[in-house]
């Protein structure tokens, strides 16, 4: 097994996220309590989220300018793995809104837009579902995720800070800012959201050497084949 | 600027001597609005204005789903391909996206007309709220044609039509519902600057990003 330095740092951060976390001190607040160290785990989830977006949406564009294959698999990983992270921040969320609000599914715009945002990429798993042609799959698809990802951007970010939300950081409210943050908190978040970046790109890069090896044999199957033919 | 003149007077021949699929059109809009007078009248009460408008951008959206979807579905794969050798891609893109931009426009008027006269009439502020009608069916075409586009080289169309639109179109559909809200509303005009801005802004991304991408769509 080998590991690269960024694989170590990987680990190592979420070891200290898993252990500081549930042990370091935070500060206690009403209705919050201890559930605030949930925001280790859940908003982390979400910036590993929007980071395989935007990266797959970065190889749908690199596929469209060089029309390499490699590029596809790379941009359909990363919005798998986006995926995944955005079902994983949908559970912490459901767990956390249970006990701070009283409802795991409140009616509240930043989870409605990050549902519609999943919808987006769910259809864009459809969508390569319904081509034979793998060409055609891997060029089509890019286009849609390029612009998909232009309109989940305003989704996400700008339409639930336009109205009132339960969420920090809408309706005028700083993200970050003064109250929900000491220095503390500060010390386990920034390492969650690093170690949890980093994760989903282990995670993607493991799925798309699968995927290169698959196409690699694929295609030697090929050349065997046609190699008994003549 | 020539090809572009000449491939928008194309869609609109191509429209005029297909008009019965012009009539399906508005004849699908004035149907489903009367379905829904029908529909919300036996029930006893008054539609509430909240309802009047989220009930319309609906059929409004529903209409442009099926009013675009054939933008790219109704010409055959041949003669697709002459048109290929004839012009280029940001020329065809734009004459569509401006076709069907008007179209919309038509639509979206008339079928406002027929909506009001028919349900009631409960808007305050009518620039304000053509306004937003104007804007929807800007941003409407400027997504749908695209995403029209994309279906198009798919199997089973029409579903994957409504299926990828849907996300896409959905942050569009919530900003226009409330500028149109507070339009019906008359609540002061400073009131939806903000929301005007952004929908300004999703249309210009929409838009130019439909220019940059669908010269690959097209070389597929």
């Amino acid at each position: 097994m080998k590991l690269t330095w960024w694989k170590i740092l990987c680990i190592l951060l979420l070891l200290f996220v898993s252990i500081g976390g549930v042990l370091l001190p935070v500060p206690r607040l009403n209705i919050l309590n201890e559930t605030i160290r949930n925001v280790y785990f859940h908003v982390p989830v979400w910036f590993g989220m929007m980071a395989m977006m935007a990266l797959s949406g970065w190889y749908a564009v690199k596929y469209l300018r060089t029309n390499d294959a490699d590029n596809d698999l790379q941009s359909v990983e990363f919005a798998n793995t986006g995926l995944l992270l955005g079902l994983l921040g949908y559970v912490t969320g459901a767990i956390w809104g249970n006990y701070a609000w009283g409802d795991p599914l409140p009616k509240d715009p930043k989870i409605l837009s990050a549902a519609a945002g999943m919808l987006v990429y769910l259809a864009y798993w459809l969508l390569r579902g319904s081509f034979r042609d793998e060409q055609q799959r891997a060029r089509v698809s890019a286009i849609y995720n390029v612009f998909a990802f232009a309109t989940f951007v305003p989704l996400v970010f700008v339409l639930p800070r336009m109205t009132d939300s339960l969420h920090p950081g809408n309706g005028g409210n700083p993200a970050f800012g003064r109250y929900d943050m000491n220095s503390e908190m500060r010390m386990v978040f920034y390492p969650a959201c690093v170690g949890m970046i980093l994760l989903g790109y282990w995670i993607s890069t493991l799925r798309i050497r699968l995927r290169r090896v698959d196409a690699a044999l694929f295609e030697r199957e090929d050349q065997l084949a046609e190699r008994s033919r003549s | 600027m020539n090809e572009f003149k000449a491939l928008f007077v194309k869609e609109i021949q191509l429209e005029w001597r297909q008009r019965y699929a012009l009539n399906g059109m508005v004849l699908y809009l004035v149907s489903t609005v009367f379905v829904c007078y029908l529909s919300f009248r036996l029930r006893a009460g008054e539609l509430q204005p909240v309802t009047w408008n989220t009930l319309f951008w609906i059929i409004l959206l529903f209409t442009a789903v099926s009013a675009i979807a054939k933008s790219f579905t109704q010409e055959r794969a041949g003669r697709l391909l002459y048109y290929y050798t004839l012009a280029s891609a940001e020329g065809i893109i734009l004459a569509k996206l401006v076709y069907n931009a008007l179209l919309m426009l038509g639509l979206a008027l008339a079928g406002l007309g027929f909506y009001a006269f028919v349900m009631g009439n409960p808007v305050g502020d009518w620039p304000m709220y053509l306004l937003s009608v104007a804007l929807g069916a800007l941003g409407f075409a400027g997504t749908l044609t695209m995403v029209a586009g994309i279906a198009a080289k798919a199997e089973n169309a029409p579903t994957l039509m409504a299926v990828l639109s849907f996300p896409v179109i959905l942050p569009m559909l919530l900003m226009l519902l409330k500028v149109s809200k507070n339009a019906m509303d008359g609540l002061d005009r400073s009131k939806s600057g903000d929301e005007i801005l952004t929908l300004l802004a999703l249309n210009a991304i929409v838009w130019v990003l439909s220019v940059i991408l669908f010269p690959y769509l097209w070389r597929s």
